[in-house]
């Protein structure tokens, strides 16, 4: 077999050849800029709104001020927008490729399957969420006062890639669910709007909840961690237990896609 | 037709039309119980905002106690769970895959195969939506109560009403479809200010005043805190919220039958 650097090579080169692809073809759409623009600041305008609702009788989030609040909400609306861009294009067509029996077509390719139905497309519609999101975090984050020193800012990039590793992770289990649960409207609605919790920080739900949103579904991750190394003041202990969850989460997916694939016996049988 | 063609005839043939739809899409519908759990699952966001709310800035909310403030979004909840509507995608997906020509061909519209649908959707979402309820409850031992008689029955209108016209507006924009790509689209834009203004993040008493007033001036808050304020036993103008609800249904019942013509002379035209 190949040796891994130009194995890793190739991987690259397949996926440029992908996005390029994939952007030519969704940019046939333009009028979807100004859709996903306007849902977008609908969508920021909404959120602010309710923040609003609760810090505008001088009440906080859990401890948090209107400004560190916002590094959270910027958080959000980047994984939102990375959804939109890569998750939901991609992941939403397996339970398509499942059910007309085009799956095997995908699993005869000499790539790797799970690599393939993870990043056959990008959208380049989820672009105006990533780069709202990213002013709002920095924005946020120079209005909260944050003057984050080197190791804090490798800590949060860290931190970053380890959300969109957690994140991923969750769309994909669900998304595999649908070798076994056929039906065009699949199960990643679901933790979409579970993830909305993940737009607030994590310390303003009631303790039990706040151990739901770590343990249970790690929104915690997702967006609380990461801005607190933002804002200056991450502690090793969720460093490290945000590289684990991220780590652990990318091994349960490729174990689960595994799983799932020996209950798949294409769409004749 | 036969001599006795009259009311009481029409009458029976509608009621036994119903029937054979009704029972048709419950067992198809029974079929998906394992996506309609998913799909239950995905309208938590009132409860979301339930544990926010409770951990923090109750008092600020006018009228309303920690106990009301449970009893609003779980009500909120039950709510919304009874006025999901998706017939866009419903009727995209048909048309997309050529499954909306045979439809035509019945002697019978097929928005009310896709009306039977949703209710028959909603008769098997109960049991989860009470087993959600019953969860709830066994994390706030203090969540549940009992709605008055009156407000009970005010609340099932009232829920009702939302959704014929949230279903009769959403069947309105469906008919974009005939014209554009990008009507689901819009209806997602539409979904934003639904779920911002409908009362589903905080009950209308938080918003402050300016804002209140225009939220009201829209259909979405009498969709979902109107009849949830009911059902937990608040404050609310009865007969203003069904005076709403049906102007809007009877604005927007129009436009639908109208488009719905004009995109079938449309979709035949186009030789499909």
């Amino acid at each position: 077999m190949a040796r891994p650097a130009p194995e890793l090579l190739r991987y690259l080169r397949t996926l440029r050849r992908f996005w390029a692809a994939s952007l030519a073809a969704e940019l046939e759409y333009q009028a979807n800029f100004v859709l996903e623009l306007l849902a977008v600041s609908a969508n920021l305008a909404g959120s602010l709104f309710t923040l609003s609702l609760f810090y505008g009788h001088g009440h906080d989030l859990g401890g948090w001020s209107w400004d560190a609040a916002l590094v959270v909400l910027g958080l959000y609306t980047l994984l939102d927008g990375l959804t939109t861009t890569l998750l939901q294009p991609n992941l939403s067509t397996i339970v398509t490729h499942v059910r007309t029996g085009t799956l095997d077509f995908v699993l005869l390719k000499p790539i790797d399957s799970q690599f393939w139905l993870s990043a056959r497309t990008f959208s380049p519609w989820g672009l105006p969420g990533l780069a709202a999101g990213a002013v709002l975090v920095v924005v946020a984050a120079v209005r909260a006062g944050a003057r984050p020193d080197a190791l804090h800012l490798v800590a949060a990039a860290l931190l970053l890639v380890a959300s969109a590793l957690i994140l991923y992770s969750l769309w994909f289990v669900l998304a595999a669910t649908s070798i076994w649960f056929v039906k065009v409207w699949n199960a990643t609605e679901v933790l979409r709007s579970a993830l909305v919790a993940g737009r607030y920080p994590v310390s303003a739900y009631p303790a039990g909840l706040r151990l739901f949103f770590t343990v249970v579904l790690p929104v915690a991750f997702l967006t609380t961690v990461p801005a607190e190394a933002i804002l200056g003041r991450a502690s090793p202990l969720w460093v490290v237990s945000s590289l684990l969850v991220a780590a652990v989460a990318l091994l349960i997916s490729r174990w689960f896609w595994g799983f799932a694939l020996r209950f798949y016996t294409s769409a004749s049988s | 037709m036969s001599r006795h063609h009259g009311p009481d005839r029409s009458l029976r043939h509608a009621v036994r039309l119903a029937r054979v739809l009704l029972s048709s899409q419950y067992a198809l519908m029974l079929e998906f119980r394992a996506e309609i759990v998913l799909w239950a699952l995905s309208g938590v966001l009132p409860l979301i905002m339930l544990g926010l709310w409770s951990g923090t800035g109750v008092a600020s909310i006018p009228g309303f106690t920690p106990q009301r403030l449970v009893h609003y979004f779980l009500a909120a909840f039950v709510v919304r769970q009874f006025t999901i509507v998706w017939v866009i995608h419903a009727f995209e997906e048909d048309a997309l895959q050529g499954r909306l020509s045979p439809a035509l061909l019945q002697p019978l519209n097929p928005f009310w195969r896709y009306l039977a649908a949703h209710v028959s959707e909603q008769a098997t979402r109960l049991p989860f939506v009470l087993a959600i309820v019953a969860l709830v409850a066994l994390v706030h031992p203090a969540a549940l109560w009992w709605p008055t008689p009156a407000g009970l029955l005010l609340a099932l209108l009232a829920t009702h009403l939302a959704f014929l016209v949230r279903f009769v507006i959403q069947s309105a924009l469906t008919m974009l479809c005939f014209w554009s790509e990008r009507a689901a689209a819009l209806e997602r834009l539409l979904l934003i200010p639904y779920l911002f203004l409908s009362g589903l993040v905080a009950p209308l008493e938080a918003f402050p005043e300016p804002m209140r007033s225009f939220a009201l001036h829209t259909p979405f808050p009498w969709m979902v805190w109107f009849p949830a304020q009911l059902l937990s036993g608040g404050t609310v103008p009865v007969a203003r919220g069904f005076g709403v609800l049906a102007a809007w249904g009877l604005l927007f019942l129009p436009i639908a039958v109208l488009l719905w013509r004009a995109g079938l002379r449309r979709y035949s035209a186009m030789g499909a």
